[in-house]
C-alpha cells in the first residue's frame, strides 16, 4: 500500500531530518487490512533512526503528538483503529518542541 | 493550500460533518469542548474566543503600543498572525510590533530569527531584535563557555525574561504579549504545586502580570490549546520553527509537560480544571504575597537587592559564574552557600513562568 508520511513540529528530527516519505507498507501477514496501530510499529522501526520515545508511548503516538489522516484529525476517524487506503496522506505534528 | 489535495478524495465511512455548519467534512475534534469541526468553523471559534479573552479582560486600550514576544516557534508565530489579523479585524487602534531576542548561540537564532524575519513580512508587523550581547555584554555561547553546560539554563530563563521587558522599553512599548498557552499555564500551576511555591502558584495564572512594573505583560491565548494553536499553524500553513534548544532542557519541567500531556489524553478539560485550581488558590492566598521592590542596578522587579540576572551578571562578571545559580530550597553545598550570600531569602528560580530553555520560547 502505497502512502505518503509527513513529520513535522521537530519530529522529522528523529528520521534523519526528512519531512516527507513516500513508502510502501504491507499488511500483516494473514491480513489484508492495516490499521494504524500498525502503521505506527512499522514507522517506529522503519523510519525512526533516534530516540523512539520522542514519538510512541506504549502502542500508540506519544501525547502531544497530534496526527492527521488526509488533514483530518485522526481522533474523527478511529485512531488506532483507522483503516488505512491505498495514497493515504498521514501527518504527525509534535506539539512537543519549541514554542 | 485550503480544502484540496488528499482530502478531496471519497473517504471511509467517517466523513463525518460538522458539529456547527452541518455542511463541511469536520476536520479536527476540539479539546476543549469534544465538537467535530471543521476548518472554517474552527477558525472563526479559535480567533473568536482569543477576541473574547481579549476584550473581557480589557488587555489592551487603544492607541497602545504593544510589542509581540517573537521566537519564531509555533505559539508565537500564531500569536503574532492572531494578533495582526483581531487588530485589523475589530480595530483595536493598536500599534504592534515583533520583538525578538537573539541569545547568541551559534546555529540556533540564525534559523528562527529568519522565520521571524518572514513572518514580519508575511503578517506586516514590524521587527526589532534585541541581543544578548548588546543588553548583558554576553553571548549565551560566551556563557556557557564559562559556566559550562550544566546550568546554562539557569541563565537562559532568567536573561530571557529580562531581556524582553528591556527590548520592549527601548521601543517604547506599553505592553509585551506572550504565546503562553493553556497547556503551558497547567504546567507552571502543576510545577508550582510541585515546588510549594504557593505566592508564585496564584500569581501564575494571573493573565496580565507587572502592572506595576514598566511593562505589563498579557498572555491573550491563556485559555487556548496547544493542539488547537499547532491545528491552527497547520491548516492556514503557517511558517514557524522547531527545534529544541541545543542546550539540555530542563528536566523536571518536561516530566510535568509529559504529565499533562498523559492527562490531556484522559480528559482534555483537565488542562482547563488545572487553571481553574490555580486561579482558586490565588483568592486564598492572596494575603500572603511577598512583598516585591526593585532592582537597585537595573530597577526590574526583584524581592532582593539584586534582581536574579544582576546577581548573575555580577558572577559572570567578576570571574564567579556560580554566583546566583541554584534555588533557595536547595540542598547541597553550593547552594547553602549562595543561599547565605543573600540577605533575605531568596524567591530564587526567577519566572518558572517564562519557559526554560528547553523550548526555548520566551
Ligand atoms: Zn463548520
Ligand atoms: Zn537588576
Ligand atoms: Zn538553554
Amino acid at each position: 500500500m502505497h502512502l505518503t508520511l509527513e513529520f513535522g513540529g521537530g519530529l522529522e528530527l528523529l528520521c534523519q531530518s526528512t519531512k516527507i516519505h513516500s513508502v510502501d507498507v504491507k499488511p500483516k501477514p494473514g491480513e489484508d487490512k492495516l490499521a494504524m496501530r500498525d502503521l505506527l510499529v512499522w514507522v517506529k522501526s522503519n523510519l525512526i533512526k533516534e530516540r523512539p520515545e520522542m514519538f510512541m508511548k506504549g502502542d500508540s503516538v506519544r501525547p502531544g503528538v497530534l496526527v492527521l489522516i488526509n488533514d483530518c484529525d485522526w481522533e474523527l476517524c478511529g485512531s488506532l483503529d483507522t483503516e488505512l487506503e491505498e495514497k493515504d496522506n498521514v501527518v504527525f505534528i509534535s506539539t512537543l518542541h519549541g514554542g | 493550500m485550503e480544502e484540496g489535495g488528499a482530502t478531496a478524495k471519497p473517504r471511509r465511512a467517517t466523513g463525518r460533518l460538522c458539529s456547527t455548519c452541518n455542511q463541511r467534512k469536520a476536520a479536527l475534534k476540539r479539546p476543549k469542548t469534544l465538537e467535530q469541526i471543521c476548518r472554517e468553523c474552527f477558525y472563526s471559534v479559535f480567533e473568536d474566543e482569543i477576541h473574547n479573552v481579549i476584550m473581557d479582560n480589557n488587555l489592551f486600550k487603544p492607541g497602545e503600543r504593544v510589542a509581540v514576544a517573537a521566537s519564531g516557534g509555533k505559539d508565537s508565530t500564531v500569536l503574532a498572525y492572531v494578533m495582526s489579523e483581531l487588530n485589523r479585524r475589530h480595530n483595536y487602534g493598536l500599534d504592534l510590533f515583533l520583538l525578538s531576542v537573539d541569545e547568541g548561540i551559534t546555529g540556533y537564532r540564525d534559523d528562527s530569527l529568519e522565520t521571524v524575519k518572514r513572518n514580519e513580512i508575511e503578517y506586516g508587523l514590524p521587527l526589532k531584535v534585541v541581543s544578548y550581547k548588546d543588553l548583558y555584554g554576553w553571548t549565551m555561547d560566551e556563557i556557557v563557555k564559562t559556566i559550562g553546560l550544566k546550568n546554562n539554563c539557569t541563565f537562559c530563563g532568567v536573561f530571557r525574561r529580562q531581556a524582553l521587558d528591556r527590548g520592549a522599553a527601548l521601543m517604547k512599548a506599553d505592553k509585551l504579549v506572550t504565546g503562553h498557552n493553556a497547556d503551558d499555564i497547567a504546567e507552571t500551576v502543576l510545577l508550582n504545586i510541585l515546588r510549594g511555591d504557593i505566592a508564585r502558584l496564584s500569581r501564575c495564572t494571573f493573565i496580565t502580570t507587572g502592572e506595576d512594573g514598566p511593562i505589563p505583560r498579557c498572555k491573550p491565548f491563556k485559555y487556548t490549546y496547544e493542539k488547537e494553536i499547532v491545528m491552527y499553524a497547520y491548516f492556514k500553513k503557517l511558517d514557524y520553527f522547531s527545534t529544541e534548544c541545543i542546550y539540555s532542557p530542563n528536566a523536571y519541567r518536561g516530566f510535568a509537560r509529559e504529565f499533562i500531556k498523559d492527562l490531556e489524553r484522559m480528559r482534555p478539560r483537565a488542562i482547563l480544571d488545572i487553571i481553574r485550581s490555580g486561579e482558586n488558590f490565588r483568592t486564598a492566598t492572596s494575603t500572603k504575597m511577598p512583598e516585591q521592590g526593585t532592582c537597585e542596578r537595573c530597577g526590574y522587579i526583584s524581592s532582593q537587592k539584586l534582581c536574579k540576572a544582576c546577581l548573575l551578571l555580577e558572577g559572570l562578571n567578576r570571574g564567579l559564574p556560580k554566583l546566583g545559580i541554584g534555588r533557595a530550597r536547595g540542598t547541597n553545598g553550593l547552594n547553602k552557600r549562595v543561599e547565605q550570600r543573600n540577605l533575605r531569602p531568596e524567591r530564587t528560580g526567577s519566572s518558572i513562568e517564562s519557559k526554560q530553555c528547553g523550548t526555548l520560547d520566551f
